[in-house]
């Protein structure tokens, strides 16, 4: 199992290097994203008290949803989802590589937005760089843990671009709240430890919990 | 009927896998919905046996050739390989799944990737032992080795035919489940996997191809299925004069 989830991660790592689609489109999204934000709410070069954290997961939780699409499109294209589900390995490898391939695109954008939402909204994100990573990250493997079950759903749904938004963020709203929280903490003036520490405990039971619901229900919604 | 658990390359495609002599579809159907795709399907099918599943568009081959690779469930009805029956014994599905392999319509290729990496990604899959070496012998089976390191995005639809036949069998399938094997090959390479087929074949394999070119069907099969309307509208035991036959059991227009 462990050799198919590796296969299925480097083979979505080659695809994307080849064709860098969802890198430059999620990236350019995201940093479109920001900006906006910056120009909208940065008034005289003072930005929003707490604005920061919810624009850094909101740009997050767009991109991502971007991510989750066109990953699974690509498997939609050449009906390779099929081909994945043929392979003898228990199918759960399948959302497992998948889901792990999505987390390292969003990983990547990631490390382009926190820089840019810290400079342009006067955030010290950086000031305590363990606890922000544990928060962005736990926050990240969540988001993509519900949307890569609901991407692979909708593969062949004809308004898939529709309903997956529609169906994750709901969902996701457990996620999207302890991550801003988490991160809002971080940028307090004196940042209480204990706060972001249950955020972040918050966020691991989230992930475990989707996790899995989504290796239990994957093989019978992939099925039929 | 045999129910064994074989890993020797030639047996098992290098995978610990289920193997079986047989499968028998008995009153399987399916439904879509309020659609059925199927309806009370039953034939068995051995190992050295070419059946074919003829019909025009929207007639159930497809779903069939679904229900067969285990990538959907008969709404009722079974399907067994061997003595394992899916329905049963779920957790031995992976293992039954390497000894299936499966050409769809669409080619489960990635246009981004070489033939070589292609077919070496879905060997790794097959826990083929040196997946490399495996997908060169293939493109060379296939006569595209010297294409070996482009993309599949930049092949002609027979070249990626060709690349997709070779990723169906690449793991030595006891089932080999085509669907419209012959699109877009050339007369040469149609004739060559005819070849190619009749070889599995005689080496054990079981294969089903749906098709609908009833020429090259008819030097090739040892068996046909007519199936309209999702039903068996008639089986031909040695199909002789396909097109014939397809006519005057679809009616005229059939093929």
């Amino acid at each position: 199992m462990l050799h198919a989830i590796w296969l299925i991660v480097r083979k979505d790592l080659t695809v994307e290097v080849r064709s860098r689609e969802i890198a430059y489109t999620t990236l350019f999204f995201a940093v479109s994203c920001v900006l906006q934000f910056a120009f909208a709410l940065v008034k005289e070069g003072k930005p929003p008290d707490d604005g920061a954290a919810g624009i850094l997961w909101i740009a997050i939780a767009f991109s991502g949803t971007l991510a989750l699409g066109r990953t699974f499109e690509r498997e939609r294209q050449s009906e390779t989802l099929r081909a994945l589900l043929l392979a003898p390995t228990a199918r759960p490898a399948v959302y497992i590589g998948k889901l792990l391939g999505i987390v390292s695109l969003m990983v990547l954008t990631e490390l382009i937005l926190i820089p840019l939402v810290s400079f342009l909204f006067q955030a010290s994100l950086l000031a305590h760089p363990f606890w922000l990573l544990a928060v962005v990250i736990t926050g990240t493997i969540g988001f993509s843990a519900v949307g890569t079950l609901f991407a692979a759903m909708l593969v062949r749904a004809r308004s898939r671009d529709v309903l997956l938004p529609v169906l994750l963020y709901p969902i996701t709203v457990p996620v999207m709240i302890a991550g801003v929280r988490g991160t809002a903490a971080l940028l307090q003036p004196e940042v209480d430890l204990g706060v972001v520490r249950f955020w972040v405990a918050l966020l691991i039971s989230f992930d475990v919990v989707f996790i899995t619901l989504a290796l239990w229900t994957f093989e019978p919604l992939m099925t039929d | 009927m045999n129910v064994s658990n074989t890993r020797g390359p030639a047996e098992a495609g290098h995978y610990g896998a289920l193997d079986f002599d047989d499968v028998i579809v008995d009153d399987v159907s399916r439904r879509f919905g309020r659609r059925r795709a199927l309806s009370r399907i039953s034939f068995t099918v051995a190992r050295g046996e070419i059946l074919g599943l003829l019909g025009p568009n929207g007639a159930g081959k497809s779903t069939m050739l679904s229900l067969l690779a285990t990538l959907m469930r008969p709404t009722s009805g079974r399907i067994r390989f061997g003595a394992f029956d899916l329905e049963i014994a779920d957790e031995r599905a992976p293992q039954l799944r390497g000894r299936i392999g499966v050409l769809g319509h669409d080619l489960f290729l990635y246009p981004e990737l070489t033939a070589r990496e292609n077919l070496a990604f879905f060997a790794g899959l097959y826990n083929i032992d040196d997946a490399n070496r495996a997908a060169l012998t293939a493109l060379e089976r296939a006569g595209l080795a010297d294409r070996a390191d482009d993309q599949v995005g930049s092949f002609s639809r027979g070249m990626r035919q060709r690349v997709a036949l070779e990723r169906a069998l690449i793991h030595n399938p006891r089932l080999a489940l085509l669907d419209e094997p012959f699109t877009g090959l050339d007369d040469a390479s149609a004739a060559a996997l005819v070849g190619r087929l009749k070889g599995l074949r005689d080496s054990g394999a079981i294969i089903i191809v749906a098709t609908h070119d009833l020429d090259l069907a008819e030097g090739l099969l040892d068996r046909a299925l007519f199936l309209r309307d999702g039903r068996v509208a008639h089986t031909a035991a040695q199909p002789e004069a396909l097109r014939s036959t397809y006519r005057t059991v679809m009616g005229k227009g059939g093929a």
